[in-house]
């Protein structure tokens, strides 16, 4: 199987009063067909910008892909012109987002803004656009379908406006999709029925999927593979299976630390010490390096690179790259 | 719904009542009144004219006969012009419709399309550009760039008439009177659009990137919508939704006329004979004039919620 989408090198920059932020500085990652790929990190990581990149959504012109490649399916997408990605845009990458409640126009009805891409990218007329809308929210499990259709956002639930935007994400028969947390502003039975949704979507049409989440919870439900991030870069990535058993980074292992168990109770949840770098104030070192445990001289100075530990997981702290070294 | 509409008549015919209350008061506590202000007559005369035009009964009485008069459609008679109120509206009020109406219309569709604009390219060199023109169109004095414009387009290049609705003397009929008047209204068209494009541009730029912002937009964008479409199907019917509470102001402004604008340009409309009147306390004109203005108040502020309630589907009445 090849990469559906292969990231390399990316650099997606905002440009501040303060100063330049490398929001997502250097990331790599790829994407096989028919595979779930998670990205996972803090608020603030990179990992939503590292999906805008990708769609051609950021916001200019203070934020910018300075550099890097996004090839999608074989195709370049950086250097496409705006007319040309937004064929792509909706129709072969989708999105859906955190906020259902605000992703959707409150002035436009649901099925006005379901046929929007049918008849954008599909060619569809109007009448076999809406027949078209109406059957796919059947297929995301909303029963009323015709009603819904003529009825207003602010009419419907959350975890109903996020099948809708599921609806519409699916409905041009995307290869990939790209899910921005989406189950983080639903609770959690719903959260639970929105991720069965998108592995029956994914098992039915063998869309990959690029989920990023900060809740490990649906990383282990959902991923076949996993990339961590850390103030805009990739600090390790590996098989679902493998990363949660044998964490490398003291970060990935702070993250698993911190997740609560069910049935053990605790009197206080681990919590990774100190906070997030301003990312006005990085300097070469690990960025990790002041909230971790094993720092030593030098994780302060110089930059990790991300390495092969074992053939399926790559990691990037000198913990491991002295062990590569003394052997 | 129609419960709301039958309870906002009820509240409009209260508060009209109390307007119209209010309003001749204050008309006729002002000191001195239409009599008093000409000193060729003597004081017996001045008496007897007061008891003629009703001028000396209370206060309270006044306003109960001018009120049954307005319920049998009769605003009275105006004592400078000695005309019925209501034929001198239908003389001035139009004209001073005619200058609004299209003003309004072009302030409208300039605003929206340049704020449309500024917003999308916001900091842009267009943005810029249009707000500097924006702050110095609005910190011209109307007067000013009246009286400037007449000096340029009418008085040294003779391009348009400087005042007036018609040519002095003109008897031209049909075609050759709409164009006449097309004529003498464009420079009082153009400053009115000028003075009031301003704000209103300031007004939807900035209601245009606040929507722009907002998450159905990166939707709109992220279902591969054409640019076009994300911006005016998409953004610009959420931004225009809060201009409609402005659709409420502009019904009382568009039949209300322009004191400053109908003066410069000799429009024979019904700001300057409004002026006159205030002038000479000619009461039955400015009663009936001030009414017909709250009137249209209260119906743009129900026509405004009407619409409302069409355009968000969020809203409920």
């Amino acid at each position: 199987m090849g990469d559906l989408l292969a990231i390399e090198n990316l650099k997606t920059y905002f440009d501040t009063e303060e100063g330049t932020v490398k929001a997502v500085d250097g990331v790599s990652l790829r994407v096989k067909q028919g595979q779930t790929v998670c990205i996972v990190g803090e608020s603030g990581c990179g990992k939503s910008i590292t999906a805008m990149s990708v769609m051609g959504l950021v916001e200019g012109p203070a934020g910018k892909v300075v550099g890097g490649r996004i090839e999608f399916d074989g195709q370049d997408l950086l250097p496409l012109s705006r007319h040309e990605l937004r064929t792509i845009r909706g129709n072969d990458i989708a999105m859906i987002f955190q906020e259902p409640m605000s992703s959707l126009n409150p002035v436009l009805t649901i099925g006005e803004q379901m046929t929007e891409p049918l008849i954008e990218h599909l060619k569809m007329s109007r009448k076999a656009a809406r027949a078209r809308a109406i059957e796919l929210i059947g297929q995301v499990g909303i029963s009323r379908a015709e009603q819904i259709a003529d009825s207003y956002p602010h009419e419907l639930s959350g975890g109903m406006l996020q099948r809708i935007m599921i609806a519409i994400a699916i409905s041009c028969g995307p290869k990939l999709l790209i899910a921005d947390e989406p189950t983080t502003a639903l609770d959690v039975t719903i959260q639970a029925q929105i991720l069965d949704l998108l592995r029956q979507f994914k098992a039915e049409s063998n869309m990959s999927i690029l989920l990023i989440t900060h809740d490990l919870g649906v990383v282990a439900e959902m991923a076949d593979y996993v990339i961590v991030m850390y103030a805009g870069k990739v600090v390790e990535e590996g098989e679902v299976v493998e990363l949660f058993a044998n964490p490398k980074h003291p970060y990935t292992q702070g993250l698993l630390k911190s997740k609560p168990v069910i049935n053990q109770r605790q009197n206080e949840l681990y919590s990774i010490p100190g906070q997030v770098p301003n990312p006005l104030e990085l300097t070469e070192s690990c960025y990790f390096h002041d909230r971790c445990a094993h720092c030593m001289d030098i994780c302060r100075t110089r930059e990790p690179r991300l390495k092969n530990v074992t053939d399926e997981s790559k990691v990037a702290c000198w913990l491991y790259e002295e062990a590569v070294v003394h052997g | 719904m129609s419960t709301y509409l039958a309870k906002r008549l009820v509240y409009m015919v209260i508060i009209l009542f109390a307007a119209s209350l209010l309003i001749f008061c204050l008309y006729a506590l002002t000191p001195g009144d239409f009599i008093s202000g000409n000193i060729k007559l003597t004081p017996e005369r001045k008496a007897e004219l007061r008891e003629i035009y009703g001028l000396n009964k209370p206060v309270l009485e006044r306003y109960a006969v001018w009120m049954k008069n307005a319920f049998h459609g009769d605003l009275g008679f105006s004592l400078s012009q000695q005309k019925p109120v209501l034929t001198l509206f239908n003389q001035y009020i139009w004209n001073s419709f005619l200058l609004a109406v299209v003003s309004t219309f072009f302030t409208w569709l300039i605003a929206v399309i340049i704020g449309v604009i500024a917003a999308y390219k916001q900091y842009s060199w267009f943005d810029t550009l249009v707000m500097v023109a924006i702050f110095a169109a609005m910190s011209l004095p109307s007067f000013f760039i009246g009286l400037f414009l007449i000096k340029i387009l009418a008085v040294d290049w003779k391009w348009l008439p400087p005042g007036g609705m018609l040519t002095t003397g003109s008897n031209a009929t049909g075609l050759a009177y709409v164009k006449e008047v097309v004529h003498h209204m464009t420079l009082p068209v153009i400053v009115m659009t000028l003075l009031g494009v301003g704000s209103l541009t300031r007004y939807f730029r900035s209601n245009m990137i606040d929507v722009i912002k907002q998450d159905y937009i990166r939707t709109a964008r992220a279902k591969g919508m054409k640019e076009r479409k994300v911006l005016f199907t998409h953004a610009l019917r959420n931004a225009l939704l809060p201009a409609i509470t402005l659709v409420g102001f502009e019904l009382p402004a568009l039949f209300g006329g322009s004191l400053i604008i109908e003066q410069i340009f000799n429009w024979p409309g019904i700001g300057q004979l409004y002026m006159q009147s205030f002038s000479l306390r000619d009461y039955p004109l400015l009663m009936g004039f001030t009414m017909l203005i709250a009137v249209l108040t209260v119906i743009g502020t129900l026509i405004s919620d009407i619409l409302y309630r069409v355009a968000d589907p969020r809203v409920r009445l």
